[in-house]
């Protein structure tokens, strides 16, 4: 048995952005980060790892210093990394990116009693679409937004998480899970693990690598292989400083509500 | 879906659609406002608006949509479409998108519209925006949008007439611009798809206004049920059950809106209190606390705010009569919009709120109250 | 000297800061103020190596190095002493010892166990009246057929009321002086082994510190660790090797209180202005983080020499008598940047300036390291 878990490693943008002049991000400013969802579905995977034995396999597309995030997923205890990594790929969206990684996913092997996972999203695009995208191109079954997952034989029984419930789904490996942070809390890096990290199995996947897989096309792969282009990004006007409202009476908090009504934060 | 040629942009005439998404036979909110946003881009267009339904037994809650500006609705019922599931809906929808083919698709943003439209996208090869806040079709209204939410250059703005589409100029006058929020709000993005379609699009719930309700347009709107085939063996998941939780404590660092109070209630605490419950229930949110409050044994210790309690994020952070010691502001400086209440004028809290109002908490809380009641009863 | 950290130096050192910051942190307040020892700190610290960190993995050991382990006790001090000796003393004065002077059997008896955090280590070599001057040992030890019977007590032992196994230091032949000292593994379990109080300290307060008491405790003659009369050269060393922890937690504590002071600094506003724009806040601030810098220096090239088995006595030595002196001034000034704030339990400061001073004391006082630096100089 075998576990491939999808990571992607992106700016952190929960402390302070940086915006360049031209209105794009200052991704310099930032530090790299593996994207938290993804985490969790690292530590889903570890987990299982525990209970089955399982092989734990992380792959990620992304630059060659993308290693440095995948060494540090096989400190916590992953197997094996594969980077799929190529100029060929990029400016991919969701569309041509899950068409390389399932590609990839391809080469390492899907079996009977594997599981593939991902995070549900990624903080830089915040889509959630390569998972179920990835599925799909795989022909696999998904269940995304798992919360808690069981295995049995088989079968695994998930949690899938409504905004106003869950669902119970019981599914069949092989099968995609998406992870959401309610799922687990991810483990640290062990000591042990870092010591023996850069000399677990790594290696890249580039263009040449996957070119034989039928989903690998240039019309299918890299900007030409995108279905949709970015028309034009932009920075939303700079927050003001405070602003005190005027009076405190019933006009005041009528008026403070419009303003938090138009901003949609009521 | 032999035929189906997503790259085959004239065959796509069928309008603008709309997944009107329910659950247990109760329609989504964000399938009204859907429809009413997708009016709005079919009249844009000069072409029909379309709902498209699946379940079991839901032919009745259909026509409402016509209500909010569908021309029709596509109902698909059948028993293995009750609870939705990814395999189910994702081929029912693709069969019914090859036969009829929309020009555009939107999908409410919900945890199954964000689980449905990737793979739905994916199977019928085009593209899909996620969770988008804004969505045009007019260059005008587009380019006015622009105007008033970016910090675009003017001349930029003018000249957004076409998008270099592999190497080639192309037109987007027709397309669905889709506008959306990247890296934890700090930029945005329009988001087009030249090359395929439908042109499909989640949109996040809450943001698209609902329009009026009109019974008239309900009554006429048409039901067509198109031909699915829908088998067992196209069924990978099983639901076991469907669990409707009733709404869960959220502790001070999740919370989306934190209603804090500070020494500022000392005359009257209990009522201090009350109030800053009503006002976080009227905005979904949790009541906090300044140190002053804990110290005094007003809340317990896991509301504290602070330096020496929690580090809080909200978007709206409420300081009800709280002076903003530095230590306090440590705990939630960082909040998405901070309002502050306090009868001094001088308090530092002013300094880092973005609406102040300068009065009494007792006074102006149970106002506050009413107007946020108000403003989200005209939504 | 090369001080670049390895890759895995790096990464070892990241992960140390997010658990610090996770898992340490939260915990640093409460458990001064309630004298509380964070036994479920230990046991996360165990599950990630970090109670074996630079001893091979056929012990039980992480398998990392002598460095990756000052980090560790440095990113834990900077925001909590007490889990940072915690670490330092179980390492540095139980493990250790046992690595470098115990036999085979010994060592796969014991390691195993404290290297996997499954038990806890402690050290016991000063009494009330053997202290500085630590060949006075008042401790005997009489080996009786298959056994050492020992009676004396020790004092201030830290981790004293929660270790397992205890290197324990005692006189076998008063005649000898220094060289009538040897070194036991002692077990809790033992036949006339106790603990005493706690006893409650200016600092590292939620740190276990206590007597123990031997009254004709039984410690099997395989016990011995090393020879007979090798005890105080085995304390001398491990002393040596505990004094790149205990410098490494003075490190962490002084650059604790550094960031406090930088963030504290740039929030709070005096005179219209933010205290971090007047000159003598950025001057007090750039002497305070060249100190804690100049330690780091010190400290880590200390532990490369460790590493590398090369001398390293000199170097610890002044590694602990600088870091600790830094630790105590860079705290003080913080606190004083606080003003009132700084003196209040609100702020971490005081906490860390109270911590910071044992640093100067044990493990061999700063007076000791001037005593071990200039006998290295051979000023006599």
């Amino acid at each position: 048995m075998k576990i491939i878990v999808c990571v992607k490693q992106v700016p952190d943008t929960s402390g302070k952005v940086a915006v360049n002049p031209d209105g794009t991000l200052n991704r310099a400013s930032m530090a790299a980060i593996t994207n938290p969802d993804d985490l969790n579905a690292v530590e889903a995977a570890l987990t299982l790892k525990e209970q089955t034995g399982a092989e734990v396999v992380i792959v990620s597309m992304g630059p060659p210093p993308a290693e440095a995030m995948l060494r540090e997923i096989l400190a916590r205890g992953a197997d094996r990394a594969v980077l799929v990594s190529g100029r060929e790929f990029g400016g991919s969206d969701t569309y041509a990116t899950s068409q390389i990684l399932a590609a990839a996913i391809n080469k390492i092997g899907v079996e009977d009693d594997d599981i593939v996972m991902c995070g549900r999203q990624a903080i830089d695009g915040d889509t959630a679409q390569v998972g179920p995208q990835i599925a799909e191109k795989l022909g696999l079954p998904q269940v995304s937004y798992a919360a808690d997952i069981k295995k049995e034989g088989d079968t695994l029984t998930i949690k899938r998480m409504l905004e106003d419930g869950y669902m119970t789904i019981k599914v069949k490996t092989p099968c995609l899970i998406t992870c959401i942070k309610e799922l687990n809390v991810p483990r640290y890096m062990s000591v042990g693990g870092i010591f023996e990290c850069y000399s677990k199995p790594y290696e890249v996947f580039d263009y040449n690598t996957l070119k034989d897989d039928p989903l690998i096309d240039p019309a299918t792969i890299g900007l030409k292989g995108s279905p949709t282009n970015i028309l034009t990004s932009f920075t939303p006007p700079q927050k003001g400083a405070g602003m005190m409202l005027e009076g405190a009476d019933k006009e005041t908090c009528e008026k403070l509500a419009g303003i938090l009504a138009a901003k949609h934060m009521i | 879906m032999s035929t189906f040629n997503s790259a085959d942009i004239a065959a796509f005439n069928g309008g603008v659609w709309v997944f009107c998404e329910q659950r247990q036979g109760t329609m989504m909110p964000t399938s009204f406002e859907l429809i009413s946003e997708g009016r709005k881009l079919a009249d844009e267009l000069g072409t029909k608006l379309y709902g498209i339904l699946l379940g079991h037994n839901i032919e009745g809650i259909a026509k409402e949509l016509g209500g909010y500006g569908a021309d029709g609705v596509y109902v698909c019922d059948h028993p293995l479409l009750e609870n939705y599931t990814t395999d189910g809906y994702t081929k029912v929808i693709c069969d019914v998108v090859a036969e009829y083919k929309p020009e555009m698709m939107l999908i409410g943003a919900t945890n199954i519209g964000r689980d449905l439209g990737p793979r739905c996208a994916a199977r019928l090869h085009t593209g899909l925006c996620a969770d988008c806040t804004h969505l045009d079709v007019d260059m005008g209204i587009y380019k006015d949008f622009l105007r008033e939410a970016s910090t675009l250059a003017p001349e930029k703005i003018d000249g957004l007439n076409t998008a270099m589409v592999l190497g080639e100029k192309h037109d987007v006058s027709r397309d669905l611009k889709m506008t959306r929020p990247a890296f934890g709000g700090h930029l945005m993005a329009s988001i087009i798809c030249p090359r395929f379609r439908p042109a499909m699009a989640t949109v996040r719930p809450g943001v698209m206004k609902k329009a009026p309700f009109d019974q008239a347009k309900a009554d006429a709107c048409e039901i067509i049920k198109p031909n699915f085939s829908l088998t067992e063996d196209d069924m990978d998941t099983q639901v076991v059950e469907v669990v409707k939780a009733a709404k869960k404590l959220v502790d001070l660092i999740g919370a989306d809106v934190v209603v804090s109070v500070g020494r500022g209630i000392s005359k009257d605490v209990e009522g201090g209190i009350k109030l800053a419950e009503e006002l976080a229930e009227v905005l979904g949110g949790v009541v906090g606390g300044s140190r002053a409050t804990i110290d005094s044994g007003w809340l317990s210790a896991d509301h504290q705010v602070g330096q020496t309690g929690k580090t809080v994020h909200p978007k709206i952070y409420v300081a009800l009569g709280i002076s903003g010691a530095i230590q306090h502001k440590a705990g939630m400086q960082d909040s998405e919009c901070i309002i502050a209440v306090n009868k001094n004028e001088t308090a530092p809290i002013f300094e880092i709120a973005d609406y102040g109002i300068c009065g009494d908490l007792f006074k102006v809380t149970p106002m506050l109250i009413e107007a946020i009641k108000a403003a989200k009863a005209a939504k | 000297m090369d001080f670049h950290l390895t890759r895995e130096q790096e990464m070892v050192r990241k992960m140390y800061r997010e658990f610090a910051e996770t898992e340490v942190k939260p915990l640093a307040e409460e458990i001064d103020e309630e004298e509380r020892f964070p036994m479920e700190t230990v046991e996360k610290m165990a599950k990630l190596g970090m109670m074996g960190i630079y001893f091979p993995k056929q012990y039980g050991g992480a398998g990392g190095d002598v460095l990756s382990y000052a980090m560790c006790v440095e990113e834990l001090a900077k925001v909590c002493g007490t889990t940072a000796v915690i670490v330092s003393a179980h390492t540095s004065l139980c493990c250790a010892p046992i690595f470098e002077h115990g036999t085979e059997e010994q060592k796969m008896k014991y390691l195993p166990d404290l290297l996997s955090g499954k038990k806890i280590g402690a050290f016991g070599l000063t009494e009330p009246n053997a202290g500085t001057d630590a060949s006075g040992q008042q401790t005997t030890a009489v080996l009786d057929g298959d056994h050492y019977v020992l009676n004396g007590s020790k004092c201030f032992i830290t981790n004293g009321n929660v270790a397992d196994t205890f290197v324990v230091f005692a006189m076998t032949d008063p005649k000898l002086g220094n060289h009538g000292i040897s070194a036991f593994i002692v077990e809790k379990e033992f036949p006339g082994f106790s603990t005493g109080k706690h006893e409650k300290k200016m600092g590292i307060r939620g740190s276990s510190t206590c007597d123990l008491i031997f009254e004709d405790c039984i410690v099997p003659k395989e016990n011995l660790l090393g020879k007979e009369g090798q005890g105080f050269k085995i304390a001398m060393m491990t002393l040596d090797g505990g004094r790149i922890g205990i410098a490494a937690q003075a490190l962490g504590l002084g650059e604790g209180a550094v960031n406090e002071a930088i963030k504290y600094t740039q929030e709070r506003v005096q005179f219209k202005k933010r205290l971090s724009q007047f000159q003598n806040t950025q001057f007090q601030l750039a002497d305070m983080h060249t100190r804690m810098q100049a330690a780091q220096f010190l400290v880590y090239s200390a532990a490369m020499k460790k590493q590398n088995h090369e001398p390293y006595s000199m170097d610890a030595a002044m590694a602990k008598l600088f870091a600790a002196e830094a630790a105590s001034d860079v705290t003080r000034r913080a606190v004083q940047l606080f003003g009132g704030y700084g003196y209040t339990r609100e702020y971490p400061v005081e906490r860390m300036m109270r911590d910071a001073k044992i640093t100067e004391i044990y493990e061999g006082t700063s007076e000791v390291q001037r005593m071990v630096i200039s006998s290295h100089l051979g000023v006599k």
